[in-house]
């Protein structure tokens, strides 16, 4: 293996310009796919029948069938009923969609996992309704479904190499087509793994700060978990001298 | 019409309430005087906690008014907020945020609802865990405290409020029996201080001390309204001597 020629594809225009397009599509993805999750959860939680029911209908459909199978009905099926978009868009919307319905779920659990004691006794001192939920249900629920959502954005981040097929220049589709033209499969795939790895790093790094920002005793008391100990499963001999 | 002198600080006439099939409250009236200390007592069941929610409209009635301070605050959804502020509760299961310390369990609502400074919030939350006795707790979380020290953490939080009444929701039924003292002599000491309250408890020992009044309620009905010397003083009707007699062992 030439790791002067993996190198050289790490700095390279086309690996650089994939990587990029890979994090904007998980990030744009992700933050749509809560959003799309949040109203999702909300409409479950509402009373009405018929918001309940197309909740049902939505969670159904993405829930039920491939988000490969999405990606390329978004790109090749729409434009025959004359709603067109740039391939990039498209897969954003796919996996936005695909995304809010597993969101939906997660939000719903945490704002569930909050007992109705807590919303009562906050409406017992003569808190709004609203501000129950910004004050006592939602921090509570936020650190509850912290986890489940870190799982999520890494798991978009891999899922983004799907949208390859709809021709969007992400970064699983660069090493190919550096591999298959260079003959260099080892290379190549060695720079695309590395840009992977160093983003699901980025990922658990902003989801270990958001963490500690959530944790209320982390004010009072000694550092949570290093990004390194938590990665190498050492964090819990850390604190032995 | 002719205004009444003096209202009680709180009225309730003729509340009904049904959940299903059951009705949990018949025509259940009840009137509590600034000042008082009301304990309400009765078998499980009988719908006392139902009659406190009632109160502070987290249970809205069926049937019947709820007056408080003169004004009918009856099944109004808007003005809820607004009169739970001058009602303190507290629970039988503590519910304290479990996201927050015990001092910022405090200060939130007089930050958030009154608008209280995070500082004076801050002085007004650390005073009353004094008074509550636990001043060394203010930085500990809910998961840290025993229950009896969450308890008056509870407390501390309606007080906090600067309520003109107190409600309790049976709240030592949850603790061990060497926490229940602690929070009954906070109740205590806050009764003679001339905090109105009203108690759901099967603390008979806490009634005899601090209450003015006894209510018994047996299913879904207040069966008897007496003072408490009359109450203990045997001048009570059948049924609650029997209930009585079946507590007291």
């Amino acid at each position: 293996m030439s790791l002067e020629l993996v190198y050289q594809y790490l700095v390279s225009k086309p690996f650089i310009h994939g990587a990029w397009n890979t994090l904007l599509i998980t990030i744009c993805s992700l933050f749509f796919g809560v959003m799309v999750g949040l109203v999702i959860a909300l409409m479950q939680e509402s009373r009405s029948r018929v918001a309940h029911g197309a909740t049902l209908v939505y969670l159904w459909l993405f829930r039920g069938t491939p988000v490969l199978f999405q990606i390329i009905f978004v790109y090749n099926v729409l434009p025959t009923f004359g709603i067109r978009f740039t391939a990039i868009v498209s897969a954003v919307m796919a996996l936005s969609l695909n995304e809010g319905a597993y969101m939906a779920e997660i939000i719903r659990s945490g704002l569930q996992a909050v007992k109705k004691g807590q919303r009562t006794a906050g409406l017992a001192l003569g808190l709004t309704p609203v501000k129950v939920m910004r004050h006592i249900v939602v921090p509570q629920a936020a650190r509850i479904i912290l986890p489940p959502i870190g799982n999520q954005m890494i798991g978009m981040l891999k899922l983004s190499a799907l949208v390859s097929v709809v021709a969007v220049e992400e970064l699983l589709l660069v090493a190919n087509q550096a591999a298959s033209a260079d003959f260099r499969y080892l290379e190549a795939l060695t720079a695309a793994g590395i840009y992977y790895l160093a983003l699901t790093t980025l990922f658990m790094a902003i989801q270990m700060l958001i963490e500690r920002k959530l944790d209320p005793k982390s004010r009072r008391k000694g550092r949570p978990a290093g990004l390194f100990e938590r990665l190498l499963g050492t964090s819990r001999g850390a604190s032995v001298r | 019409m002719q205004p009444r002198k003096t209202p009680p600080l709180l009225e309730l006439i003729g509340i009904d309430k049904s959940f299903g099939q059951q009705r949990i409250l018949k025509n259940c009236s009840l009137n509590v005087s600034t000042g008082e200390t009301v304990v309400i007592i009765g078998p499980s069941g009988s719908g006392k906690s139902t009659l406190l929610r009632c109160v502070n409209q987290l249970e809205p009635a069926d049937g019947g008014n709820v007056f408080f301070q003169g004004t009918d605050v009856t099944n109004d959804p808007k003005a809820a907020p607004r009169v739970r502020r001058d009602i303190g509760m507290v629970f039988q299961n503590f519910e304290l945020f479990s996201h927050l310390s015990a001092v910022e369990n405090i200060m939130l609502a007089p930050m958030r609802v009154l608008g209280m400074s995070k500082h004076d919030a801050h002085d007004i939350a650390l005073q009353l865990l004094g008074k509550v006795r636990i001043p060394d707790k203010a930085e500990h979380f809910p998961d840290e405290l025993s229950g009896g020290q969450q308890q008056r953490v509870a407390i501390a939080r309606a007080l906090a409020m600067k309520p003109k009444v107190m409600l309790y929701d049976e709240p030592t039924s949850a603790l061990d029996p060497e926490m229940i003292r602690e929070v009954l002599d906070v109740m205590t000491e806050l009764s003679a201080e001339g905090m109105t309250s009203l108690v759901v408890t099967h603390e008979m020992g806490f009634a005899r001390r601090a209450a003015d009044r006894i209510v018994f309620m047996e299913a879904g009905e207040i069966i008897e309204n007496a003072s408490s010397t009359e109450f203990f003083g045997g001048t009570v009707n059948d049924r609650a001597r029997h209930f009585l007699d079946q507590i007291l062992h």
